[in-house]
């Protein structure tokens, strides 16, 4: 049977780790290939690294970071974060990493997640929405969260979906870092309309929030302070959820 | 030990290259010299009809790699051009396994994460993998064998044989250079059949 993927997310900003790592096992907590490989071990389903320094020279930091970590890991990797092109797409893909994640570049030019996946096959092409509740529905930002864009995130989902995205990494800006759990009704909004996998995101801060998550039909669960702080580890969430009958990879 | 790549030229082989290091093995992609290898891998993310042209060209050569009992092993789109014909293009497969690739329906497509090998059936490339071991999957068409020669099973939606083996060729429908430890074990097994 199919499980549910646990994918713990690294924020990047200038080729480090952000977001407080507190690992005794790591000698650099902030080496993002250190981190791969203890996660990897840990039972990740999958990795995310996402650029957060949209610095000019990010495109091959993020390059080299997909080279390294290609060479350490043995489980599946996204790269996102700054792609401008499918230029940006073929030379991540092409050292190492498995689907690339575009955001602000799918809603400023939306003929790009048809150009990627038809190039490189929609399995390569994750469509991240960044969402955040205003007045009765949910409305896509892009650039990290701080520009709204007026598109109502359930038809931009269908839409990606149309275009020819092979998943959706659905994140809740009003959950993000709170551990209040994930946007159930978020998820559920999206799930209900689109028929490619759904990675939820933003909020996980208990093993209770990826039970939540995962009853309700969402295919992955991404999370990055839980396993940062070293709150959790990965397999502990893992065997909760197996108590609880969710299929898991242990 | 030598093993030649078959890149239909629409993968990415970063991965496989990484893990055939990992298992101490030297590799050419492309090699004029097929048949001097010790083992062959045809790798495959893309299209079925762009890579069944390409793979047709050296069909003779994979022909005459059976003969000579060289192991052959497809993976993902590379096990789907073992089989004689696809749902997702026009061209001809390589028809070594009788059968064909067909798209999954009432599911989630692509079939992508994590999933179990049942049924598992004892044979050298099997060896210290247990039943129910997950691996990873990414794809939408799926094989459909019209001859009884799975030697493990995978449920989604439908049950199909995520790894089939007819003389000295294999094929595994999921990606072992992106499986683990479990995947690493599959690879090396395959590695150990040529000598």
């Amino acid at each position: 049977m199919l499980s549910k993927r646990i994918i713990p997310c690294l924020d990047v900003d200038k080729g480090k780790v952000v977001k407080g790592v507190k690992f005794k096992e790591l000698k650099d907590a902030g080496n993002p290939v250190e981190l791969a490989s203890l996660y990897s071990n840990e039972g990740a389903d999958e990795l995310v690294f996402l650029d957060i320094s949209a610095s000019l020279e990010n495109r091959s930091t993020m390059v080299n970071l997909s080279k390294e970590v290609a060479k350490v890991i043995d489980i599946p990797f996204t790269v996102g974060g700054g792609i401008k092109s499918v230029e940006d797409a073929r030379e991540i893909l092409r050292n190492g990493a498995d689907k690339i994640s575009i955001n602000t570049l799918a809603v400023k030019n939306p003929n790009s997640i048809k150009e990627l996946s038809s190039e490189f096959g929609s399995q390569a092409v994750v469509v991240a929405i960044d969402a955040k509740f205003k007045s009765g529905s949910y409305e896509v930002f892009i650039y990290g969260g701080t520009l709204p864009t007026g598109i109502d995130v359930v038809t931009w989902a269908k839409e990606v979906e149309t275009r020819g995205a092979g998943e959706i990494l659905l994140t809740s800006i009003d959950r993000d870092g709170t551990k209040q759990g994930y946007d159930i009704n978020l998820t559920k909004m999206v799930l209900d309309v689109v028929n490619i996998p759904v990675i939820a995101s933003g909020g996980a801060g208990y093993p209770y929030h990826f039970l939540e998550v995962f009853r309700i039909g969402a295919d992955a669960a991404l999370a990055a302070g839980i396993f940062h702080r070293g709150e959790y580890r990965i397999k502990e969430i893992k065997e909760f959820l197996m108590k609880e009958g969710v299929q898991v990879r242990l | 030990m030598l093993v030649a790549l078959v890149d239909t030229g629409v993968s990415n082989l970063t991965s496989l290259t990484n893990a055939l290091s990992r298992l101490g093995a030297s590799y050419e992609i492309n090699s004029s010299k097929l048949l001097e290898a010790n083992a062959i891998i045809i790798p495959g993310v893309g299209s079925y009809d762009a890579a069944a042209k390409k793979i047709n060209l050296v069909r003779n050569f994979l022909l005459d790699a059976i003969s000579k009992e060289i192991p052959i092993l497809g993976i993902c789109l590379g096990y789907q051009l073992l089989l004689e014909s696809s749902e997702e293009g026009k061209e001809k497969g390589l028809g070594i396994f009788k059968g064909k690739a067909v798209k999954f329906s009432g599911v989630k497509v692509p079939h992508i994460g994590w999933n179990t090998l049942e049924n598992l059936k004892e044979d050298k490339i099997t060896e210290g993998i247990k039943e129910n071991s997950y691996v990873y999957f990414v794809h939408s068409y799926y094989p459909l064998l019209e001859e009884d020669i799975a030697l493990a099973k995978t449920t989604y939606g439908v049950s199909f044989a995520s790894i089939a083996k007819k003389k000295t060729v294999y094929g595994f429908q999921f990606h072992p250079e992106k499986s683990g430890t479990v995947g690493l074990k599959l690879l090396e097994n395959f590695l150990r059949l040529s000598k």
